[in-house]
This record gives C-alpha cells, structure tokens and sequence, in this order.
C-alpha cells in the first residue's frame, strides 16, 4: 500500500523528464496514461484511508483520509485535463511548434506533480515546499503563450503569489516556535507529531500563525482581498492550465490552510479559525458575485466564478456543524470537476470563435453541439443545479450552516450564491443558446458564420468525463467515498 | 522586570537592525544596481548570524545552511540579476510611486507597527532574543513597502529576496533546530524562485523594451 505513494510521487516527474526528450505525439498519449494511472492509484487509496489513520512512507511522505479527498480531487483534473489539451493544442508543424508542445507538456506534468506532491508530503515545511514549486511552475505554464497578456499576467501572478508564500513561510516558522515550547528545540514539523502536541501550544502563538496562513496560503487560494492575481492568470493562460489552476491549484491551497486549520482548532478551540475563516469567505463570496454581473471576459467568468467557490468552502469551514465539514469536502472534489469541465468548454468556443469575448459569441450550441451543450450544463453545475455533485455540496453546507443558532451566515450564503448564479448563467445561456448568427450580423458586431462542428473530439471525451464524475458525485457517492468524506470531516474537528 | 540582554541576544538584535537599516537603505536606493548590492550585503549578514548562532549554540548543521546561503544569496542571485541589468542596458533610475521621504516615512510607519504587534505578542522564551523576531517582522513588512511603491521588476524581485531574508532572520530565532533538510529545501525552492523571475524579468524586458512595470496595466476588471 506505501509502496503506491512513492509511484505517485514519482511518475509524474519521470514523464515530465520524458516529455522534454520524446515527439510531441508521444507525449500526449503518455501524459493522458500518467493522468490516468495517478487517479487510478489515488482511488486504490481510498478504501485503506477509511481504515486507517494515516499511511506513512519513510519520514516524507505520508496520506490519511483529509489528503486522499485533495489527491483524487487533483489527480482526477490531471488525467481530465491531458485528455483536453490533445484536441486543445494546435500545434505548427515546424519547430518552434515543437518547441511549444515540448514546453507545454513538461510544463503541464511538472505542474501536476507538485500538485499530487503537496497533499502527500508529511509536515507543514514540506507542505510549503510543494506549494512553492506549483506557483513557479504554474507562472512559466501563464507566460508560456507569450503575448502582451500573458507576460503582464504571470508577472503579478509570480510576484503577488510569491508574496502570499513568504507570508505563509512565516506562519510555517512561527508553528515550528509554537511547537519548540512542547517538543525542544529541535523536531520534524509532520502532522502527527504537531497534531499530538497541539494541545499544549501557546495559544497567542498559534493565533499568529494561523491568520498568517490563511493569508499567506488564501492569497493563492484566491480569498478577497489577496485574489487580485487569480482572474488575470486564469483568463491569459492556456485554458489547460486555466482548468489546473482553477480545479487543483485553489484546492491545493485550501488544503494547506485546513491542515492549519487542524492543529488551530486542537489549540485554540474551534470558534477564532471558523471566524477568521468566516471573515474571509464572506468577502471572497460578495466580491465575486459583484463581480460575476459585470464580465464580458468568459475566462474572466469562470475565474470569478472559483473565487466565489472558494468563499463558499471558507464559509463552509466556519460552520461548527460536522455535515458542513463533508460539504466542504464533497464541494471540493465537485468544483474540481465541474470547473475543469467549464473551462474545457471555454476552450473549445474560445478555439472556435477565436475570441473571449462574451457580446461577440453568439450561437455557442448551433456552432458546437457538444462541448456547448456541456458547458451550459457545466455552468448550471456550477450553479448548484441538480443533478449535480455541487447541489449536493452546497445543501450539506447550507443546512449544516442551518442548524447553527447563529445562521445569517448561512442565509448570506444562499443569497449570495443566487446573485452569481444570475451573473453565471445570464451570460453563458446568452451567448450559448442565442442561436441566430445572423442578428449578430445585423447589428454590426463580428459577422462570421461559423461551421457546425466540434474542434476535437478529445475535447468532447473531457467534458463527457467532467460530467459523469459530477453526476456521480450528484447523484450517489459510492458509498466508500461517502466514508472517506466522513472520515476526513472528523479528522478535522475538535477531538474529543 | 527587565533583565540585562545576554551577549548572544544582543548580538542577534544588533544584526537583525543591520538588516532593517540595510531594506531601508534598499528603499532609497536610486540606482538598480546599487539596489542589488545591498541586496547581497544583506544576505551576507544573514549568513554571518546563522554562522553565529551556529557557533554559540553549537547546531552544526546551521554551517552548512550558512554556506549554501552565502553561495546562493550573496553570490548566484546577486550576479544573476546584475547580469540581467548588464543585458538590458537600462540599469538606472528605478522609478518610484512617491518621493523618497514619503516612502521613508510610510516604511517607519509600517515598521514600527510590525515591532509593537509582534513584540506585543509575548512570544516568550529563555534562550531566544524575541526583539530581533519584532525586527524580523519589520524587516518584511518593509520589504512589502519596497514592492508596493517601486514599479520595475528588478526592484519588486529585490524585494520578494529580501523579504525571504527577512523570514530567514526570524528562522534563526525562533526556528534555529529546524531540521537541515528543510532548510535546504526552503533554499532550493529560492533558487528555483530566482530562476523564475529571472525569466519572467527577461521575457517581460523582450516584450516591453523596459523594465518598468508601467505598461502592466491592461488586464482589469
């Protein structure tokens, strides 16, 4: 069983390393297979992580229930995702083509595998290490197409995330004092022995460190007010990099600050981190939904749309009730999948229109009859509609959040959630369903006639795959996911 | 209630404000270049304390972290980013959002809030100066000061790298038995940094002609 950890933790490098060396052609089959072994390895997981506390592989790496939710969230985006960037990319057929894909493609695995790293590592040091390379790998995967956009973009991405983490590296710093006053000078910062010895940490302390990390580690989560990178990266990358980010890089982040949110509650008792928490997620999920009505930009929606996602896990967290805890959770593994697919679909009308631009795409299913359908289904997921994963994400959150005495924040959320729901779906039924290409015509704005058709098939297979998790997740959980989520929800609570 | 500080912890302090005076000096700095230099000079003070507190509190392994520090932050970084101002042929005048004394000013300000919240905190213990983690603290926020009112790359770079000297400074205090594996890794993932910004700052150079951060300004909304 340890054995599958150091795979995971080691395939994803190997095939990047082989991606720089082999034909582009053969890259993309063998990004698809790494994507898909990796998820295949982290659902073998699961059934262990029930039973078991935690798995423990040498001194660095090491999963439980929590991690393995976050694995087969990111692994499930990694093989979703090569699967869409085989019909995304269009390469030249010269060698600054080649060059691109060679780029592209380490590019793309790299960036995984920090990401299928951060969850696997044992300790808050290393946690901070894994999260470090996702940022500068992610800003060479933003500036890679090379225009004015995406150069202005990855700079603030880099330097504005970069800062997030010297601030989270802090936080890393001030823990490890917190647990020098318990264990002596010198110890490893891993979770259990932090998690054993929580307890008796200096309150004051650990106060300190935990907002330190929430903002630190919110600034790549994309928390309002440290978001201010996250719609500039999401909408100038290639969209493959845009689903990463949006469905795995986010939840990444989140991760980081529940593990502090782990140790926190065991100090301080639950009520100051479900504030501080709160106080951010409500910010995050106003701003986005302010936000949401005014977008002309699709990537620029769909970026605006995880911020808004990401309010709502904050604000889930800070719901004492242990069913708002599996919400949280559940919501993360939906998002991933239902952002994933959203972006697909952007990427297939931006391929096809050959802009971004809301007012000049009109006839979005006429023109694409797949993916277009798909992403209005993905954006109605993404609003909580059933039959998927995210309607039942959100009414966990909402009636755990319910069931608190004190339930305005649950009321706030409802009617926030309704507001990006409008901004959401407005404008993607707009430019989707609007099916006559001549009234575009008409009044002046780009008159092209598109051709019916898809731009790949590999595209179409994505987005189908995207939709069958959200279902599934919708509609019935397998039941040894339901337990995993159970079991990594009473991980996070106070212990009693 | 206030007893004499022992010699180690006023040598702590004493190089902790070094390294404060060293991030003011950085802000008035007119030139990229003799921005750079400070930048390695501050780094060698850091690698002295991590040297000193090695010696007097016997971690051996904070030797090792003292070398690779000096190699990577006094020298590779450093050379680095002067090679790219040598490329770029545009090594003057970084620009400034606001004059020299308002950004003095606003950086006292900011330091000197970051010293009381910090030390107010009572982050208390026998062997550990705390008022150089109040420094520590001041030296990061001043460094966020720098970033926030300088508009060039180099200069921002700058001070995304001495903000990480700012939190090595507080490492050594509270943190100096962190295991060397760590350590190291927090170093390497600083040399990866650096090579990253050290492309974007080229790419960013290619496309603008500049290294100004003035024409960022098109993604909005």
């Amino acid at each position: 069983m340890s054995s599958i950890l150091v795979v995971l933790v080691v395939m994803p490098f190997v095939v990047a390393v082989a991606t720089i060396f082999l034909p582009v052609g053969i890259s993309k089959i063998l990004t698809v297979i790494s994507g898909a072994v990796t998820f295949a390895l982290a659902l073998a997981l699961v059934p262990t992580a029930t039973t078991h506390t935690q798995i423990v592989t040498g001194s660095m790496l090491r999963v439980d229930a929590l991690s393995v939710v976050f694995l087969v969230a990111t692994t499930f985006l990694y093989g979703a995702t090569a699967v869409f960037a085989g019909g995304y990319l269009h390469l030249a057929d010269s060698p600054a083509g080649t060059r691109y894909g060679r780029r592209f493609y380490a590019g793309l695995n790299l960036f995984c595998w920090s990401m299928v790293a951060a969850p696997l590592v044992n300790g808050l040091a290393l946690l901070w290490v894994a999260v470090e390379i996702t940022t500068v790998i992610s800003a060479l995967l933003v500036a890679i197409d090379d225009t004015d956009g995406a150069t202005e973009a990855s700079w603030k991405y880099v330097l504005i995330a970069s800062l997030g983490l010297g601030i989270a590296l802090l936080a890393t710093i001030i823990m490890y004092y917190a647990g020098t006053t318990v264990f002596g000078s010198a110890y490893d910062l891993s979770y259990a022995t932090l998690l054993a010895g929580a307890g008796r940490f200096p309150p004051d302390v650990v106060r300190l460190a935990f907002v330190l990390a929430v903002l630190g580690f919110g600034t790549k989560m994309g928390l309002v007010p440290v978001h201010t990178w996250l719609p500039d990266a999401h909408s100038e990358a290639p969209t493959p990099v845009s689903a990463l980010l949006s469905g795995s890089l986010l939840a990444i982040s989140f991760y980081a600050i529940l593990r502090y949110f782990q140790i926190a509650v065991r100090t301080l008792g639950p009520t100051f981190p479900r504030n501080v928490l709160l106080i951010f997620g409500l910010a995050s999920l106003l701003l986005a939904a302010l936000y949401l009505l005014s977008q002309r930009d699709l990537k620029r929606l769909l970026a605006y749309s995880s911020v808004e996602h990401m309010g709502i896990l904050a604000i889930g967290m800070s719901f004492g009730a242990p069913i708002a805890v599996v919400g949280v959770l559940l919501h993360v593994l939906a998002h991933a999948a239902a952002k994933g697919t959203a972006f697909f679909g952007a990427g297939s009308v931006v391929r096809k229109f050959a802009t971004k631009d809301m007012t000049k795409i009109r006839g979005g299913i006429g023109a694409l009859p797949w993916s277009g359908a798909m992403l209005v289904a993905a954006v109605l997921a993404l609003s909580a509609m059933p039959p998927f994963g995210i309607f039942r994400s959100e009414f966990l959150i909402v009636s755990g959040g319910l069931s608190d005495p004190r339930d305005t924040a649950a009321a706030v959320l409802v009617i926030l959630v309704t507001l990006a729901f409008f901004g959401l779906s407005w404008f993607t039924t707009q430019t989707m369903l609007t099916p006559d290409l001549t009234a575009v015509s008409a009044d002046g704005t780009a008159a092209v006639t598109l051709a019916k058709g898809e731009v790949s098939a590999w595209i179409v297979v994505a987005m189908a795959l995207g939709l069958v998790a959200l279902v599934i997740l919708g509609v019935h959980p397998p039941a040894q996911l339901s337990q995993l989520l159970n079991h990594a929800a009473s991980e996070l609570g106070t212990p009693r | 209630m206030h007893a004499i500080p022992s010699t180690y912890a006023g040598v702590a302090d004493v190089v902790a404000v070094l390294v404060l005076l060293t991030e003011f000096a950085m802000l008035r700095a007119p030139l990229l270049r003799s921005q750079v230099k400070l930048y390695a000079f501050q780094s060698l003070v850091v690698s002295g304390l991590a040297v000193y507190v090695a010696a007097s509190r016997h971690i051996n392994d904070l030797y090792v972290l003292a070398l690779l520090s000096f190699v990577l932050k006094v020298v590779l970084v450093p050379g680095l980013v002067l090679r790219l101002l040598r490329d770029a042929e545009v090594d003057l005048a970084g620009s400034s959002v606001l004059g020299v004394a308002s950004m003095i000013l606003i950086a006292l300000g900011v330091s000197v809030f970051g010293f009381i919240t910090v030390g107010s905190l009572h982050v208390h213990s026998i062997a550990l100066p705390t008022t150089a983690l109040a420094i520590a603290a001041a030296v990061v926020l001043v460094a966020f000061v720098l970033i926030i009112l300088r508009a060039d790359v180099v200069s921002q770079a700058i001070g995304f790298f001495s903000l990480e000297n700012g939190v090595s400074v507080a490492s050594l205090v509270v943190a100096a038995g962190l295991p060397l594996v760590v350590e190291v890794a927090f170093l390497f993932d600083l040399l990866v940094a650096v090579v990253v910004f050290g492309v974007l700052m080229r790419v960013h150079h290619g496309r603008t002609k500049s290294l100004s951060t003035e024409a960022l300004d098109r993604l909005k909304g």
